[in-house]
C-alpha cells in the first residue's frame, strides 16, 4: 500500500468508504463461502452487497466521540443521583419492582445483543453489513453497562436486584426472554437481524423501551429517564438499522420474500410473548400509569405498525399472522399476568400485590369490557383473603408452553373463561402450546424446541438444587431448595408488597414510622 | 427438515421420560377455576391410584378455592387433551392409560368460581 505522508486529510465519505468498501475484499486462498459459512444455509439469497445502504456512515472515531460526550452525560446525572439520594424521590416504593423486572429480565438481554450483534458483525459477506452490525455491538455492552450503573444504586438500598445475572439463567419467569434470544442467537445470521433488528427493535421497541422510560418519568426516577435518553439516539440508529436490512434482503431476491415471512410470523409472536411482562408493568406496577397496554397497543401496534406493514405491502410482504389475535387479546393480556405472578408471588424475586381501589377503578375505565365482568372480582376475593391473613399463593408449579416458556394463563381468542391448549406430537413425544402460533412456531422446527429448558421440567428432573441437597430427606421443602439455588435472599426478595422490607424501609427513610398502606 | 440448519441436526429431548426419574409428568386444569392461573403440572409414578390425585394431590394444590371443598368427584366431567374422557377413580394412572405429559381437566358442574366469573 502506498504510504505517502502529509497527504490531504480525507473527509468523512471518503473515511467512510476506506472503512466499508476499501478494507473488504474477495479471498482467494479460501473460497467465500468458506469464509463466510452461515449465509447460505438459511436459503437467503443476496447478490450485490453493495446495494447495502448504511444510512448513518459512522466511522469509528466519530463513533467513539460520540459515545463518548453522551457517557459523560450521564454519569454526571448517576453521580448527582447517588449523592442525593436520588431513589428517596420516586412515586412509592411499589415503583422500585418495575426496575426489578428491568434489570432482570432487559437488562441481560442488551448483553446479549452485544454477542449475537458482534457475531454477525463477523458473519455477514458484506462489509457495511458487519460495520453496522460492529456498531450495534457496542452500543448494546454500552447500554448492558449503562443500566448495571443505573440500578446499582437502587440495589444499594432495595432488595431483588443482587444477582440478576445469575438469575437469567436459572429462575423460571427469566426463562421468558432468555429462551427468545437464545432463539434468535442460535438461528442463522439473516434470521437473527430479522428477529432483532426488525422484528424486535423496529416493530416492538416502542411498546418495551417508552413504557419503561415514561414510566420512569412519571414516577420520579430520573436515573433511569437519563439512561433512556443515553440510548435513544443509538435506538433510532438500531431501528433505521432493521428497516435497512429487511428491505435490502426483500430487494435482492423474490425468493427471500416467503422466507422473511415465516420469520415475522415467528419473531413478532416470540416478541409479542416476552411483552407481556411489560403489559403487567403498565397497569398494574406502576404506581403513577402513563397509558394502559390496551392503550399502548392501539397506538404503537395497531396503528404504527399496520402502516409499516402497508408499506411493505409491495415487496409482498403481510402482517404477522399473530397480529389479529395480540388485538384480541389487548383486553385481557395484563390482568392475566399479573394474576399469575400473584399467584406464584412467594417464588419471583419482585414483589406483588392487589391493585388500591383508585387503581382498580382506573382499570375499570381503561377496560370497560373486561375488568370489572372478569378479573376485578378476582383481585378483590384475594384482597379480602390478605386482609383474614389468608394471602393467596399457588403453591404447585404451571404447566408451561413449550415454545415461548410461559406459564400456560393464556385463554381461547374466542373465550376469555377457558384455557387455550394446544398440543403436538413428535418422535413419541407430546408437547403442549399457549396458541396456535406458538404451536406453529414447534411444528416447523421441532428438533430446535424439543431442546427447551422448561424450568417447571427441570425442577422436577432435580436439577435446580444446590449441590449435595437431598430431595428424598423427610419433610424437604421443594421450593425453598429450588430458591436458594436461584440464589433468593427468602422473605425479602419474595412475597407480596405489603410488608416487605423496602415497603418498609421506604416508609421509615421518608419519616413515616408507621409504614404500610 | 426438522430445523433450519447448517449440517445434520438431531438432539435428544430434554424431556423424556427417563429424566424424570421414575415419574411421568402429569397436567391438570380444572374448569372455570382461573384464580389458578394456569393447569398444573405433577410427576406421578404411573403406578399411582388415580384416587389418591383427588384425594391426596388436588386438595393441598386447591383447597384455597372456596369451590373446593363443594367438588363431588361422582358428577365431575373429566377431558383428556380436550375431548371428553372418563376415568377409573380405582385404577392406577397408568392403567387409566396417561402418559407421559397427558394434560387432563375437570369440569365441575353447578362451581363456576368466585361470583360464577370463572375465577
Ligand atoms: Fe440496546
Ligand atoms: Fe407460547
Amino acid at each position: 500500500m502506498d504510504m505517502e505522508a502529509s497527504k490531504k486529510k480525507l473527509g468523512l465519505k471518503e473515511r467512510y468508504n476506506h472503512l466499508t468498501r476499501g478494507l473488504g475484499w474477495e479471498t482467494t486462498y479460501q473460497p467465500m463461502e468458506k469464509v463466510f459459512p452461515y449465509t447460505r444455509y438459511e436459503g437467503i439469497k443476496i447478490h450485490d452487497w453493495d446495494k447495502w445502504e448504511d444510512p448513518f456512515r459512522l466511522t469509528m472515531d466519530a463513533y467513539w466521540k460520540y459515545q463518548g460526550e453522551k457517557e459523560k452525560k450521564l454519569y454526571a446525572i448517576i453521580d448527582a443521583f447517588a449523592q442525593n439520594n436520588g431513589h428517596l424521590g420516586v412515586s412509592d416504593a411499589r415503583y422500585i419492582n418495575t426496575l426489578k423486572l428491568f434489570i432482570q429480565g432487559v437488562s441481560p438481554l442488551e448483553y446479549m445483543a452485544h454477542r449475537g450483534f458482534a457475531h454477525v458483525g463477523r458473519q455477514f459477506d458484506g462489509v457495511s453489513a458487519r460495520i453496522a452490525c460492529q456498531m450495534q455491538s457496542v452500543d448494546e455492552l454500552r447500554h448492558a453497562q449503562t443500566q448495571m450503573h443505573t440500578v446499582s444504586n437502587y440495589n444499594k438500598y432495595y432488595n431483588g436486584m443482587h444477582s440478576w445475572r445469575h438469575w437469567h439463567d436459572r429462575v423460571w419467569y427469566l426463562s421468558v426472554p432468555k429462551s427468545f434470544f437464545d432463539d434468535a442467537m442460535s438461528a442463522g445470521p439473516f434470521e437473527f437481524v430479522v428477529a432483532i433488528s426488525f422484528a424486535f427493535e423496529y416493530v416492538l421497541t416502542n411498546l418495551l423501551f417508552v413504557p419503561f422510560m415514561s414510566g420512569a418519568a412519571y414516577n420520579g426516577d430520573m436515573a433511569t429517564v437519563t439512561f433512556g435518553f443515553s440510548a435513544q439516539s443509538d435506538e433510532s440508529r438500531h431501528m433505521t438499522l432493521g428497516l435497512e436490512i429487511i428491505k435490502f434482503i426483500l430487494e435482492q431476491d423474490p425468493g427471500n420474500v416467503p422466507i422473511v415471512q415465516r420469520w415475522l410470523d415467528k419473531w413478532f409472536w416470540r416478541g409479542y410473548k416476552v411483552l407481556t411482562l411489560v403489559s403487567m408493568m403498565m397497569d398494574y406496577m406502576l404506581p403513577k400509569k402513563v397509558m394502559s397496554w390496551k392503550e399502548a397497543w392501539e397506538i404503537y401496534g395497531e396503528q404504527n405498525g399496520g402502516a409499516l406493514f402497508n408499506d411493505l405491502a409491495r415487496y409482498g410482504i403481510r402482517k404477522p399472522k399473530g397480529w389479529e389475535q395480540a388485538s384480541i387479546e389487548k383486553d385481557h393480556l395484563s390482568h392475566q399476568a399479573w394474576s399469575t405472578f400473584y399467584n406464584y408471588g412467594a417464588a419471583a424475586l419482585f414483589h406483588t400485590w392487589t391493585p388500591t381501589d383508585g387503581e382498580k377503578d382506573w382499570l375499570s375505565a381503561k377496560y370497560p369490557d373486561t375488568f370489572d365482568k372478569l378479573y376485578r372480582p378476582r383481585f378483590e376475593h384475594w384482597e379480602q383473603q390478605a386482609k383474614e391473613g389468608k394471602r393467596f399463593y399457588n403453591g404447585t408449579l404451571p404447566m408451561l408452553c413449550t415454545t415461548c416458556q410461559i406459564p400456560m394463563f393464556f385463554t381461547e381468542p374466542t373465550d376469555p373463561t377457558k384455557i387455550c391448549y394446544r398440543e403436538s406430537d413428535y418422535k413419541g413425544d407430546k408437547y403442549h402450546f399457549c396458541s396456535d402460533h406458538c404451536k406453529d412456531i414447534f411444528d416447523y422446527e421441532p428438533e430446535k424446541y424439543v431442546q427447551s429448558w422448561l424450568p417447571v421440567h427441570q425442577i422436577y428432573q432435580g436439577n435446580c438444587f444446590n449441590p449435595g441437597v437431598d430431595p428424598t430427606v423427610p419433610g424437604f421443602d421443594p421450593l425453598r431448595a429450588v430458591l436458594d439455588y436461584y440464589h433468593t435472599n427468602f422473605g425479602r426478595d419474595n412475597f407480596d408488597f405489603e410488608g416487605s422490607e423496602d415497603q418498609k424501609n421506604f416508609a421509615r427513610w421518608h419519616g413515616d414510622d408507621a409504614g404500610g398502606a | 427438515m426438522a430445523t433450519v440448519a447448517i449440517s445434520t441436526y438431531v438432539f435428544e429431548p430434554k424431556d423424556k421420560v427417563e429424566n424424570f426419574r421414575g415419574k411421568q409428568l402429569l397436567y391438570i386444569g380444572w374448569e372455570d377455576h382461573l384464580m389458578y392461573c394456569a393447569p398444573l403440572a405433577f410427576p406421578f409414578p404411573g403406578a399411582m391410584p388415580f384416587k389418591a390425585i383427588l384425594e391426596q394431590v388436588l386438595p393441598g394444590c386447591y383447597g384455597a378455592h372456596p369451590d373446593f371443598a363443594r367438588v363431588d368427584w361422582s358428577t365431575v366431567e373429566w377431558f383428556k387433551s380436550g375431548t371428553s374422557w372418563h376415568p377409573d377413580y380405582d385404577k392406577s394412572i397408568a392403567e387409566n392409560g396417561l402418559g407421559h405429559k397427558d394434560v387432563i381437566r375437570f369440569r365441575t358442574p353447578g362451581l363456576n368460581g368466585i361470583n360464577g366469573t370463572c375465577s
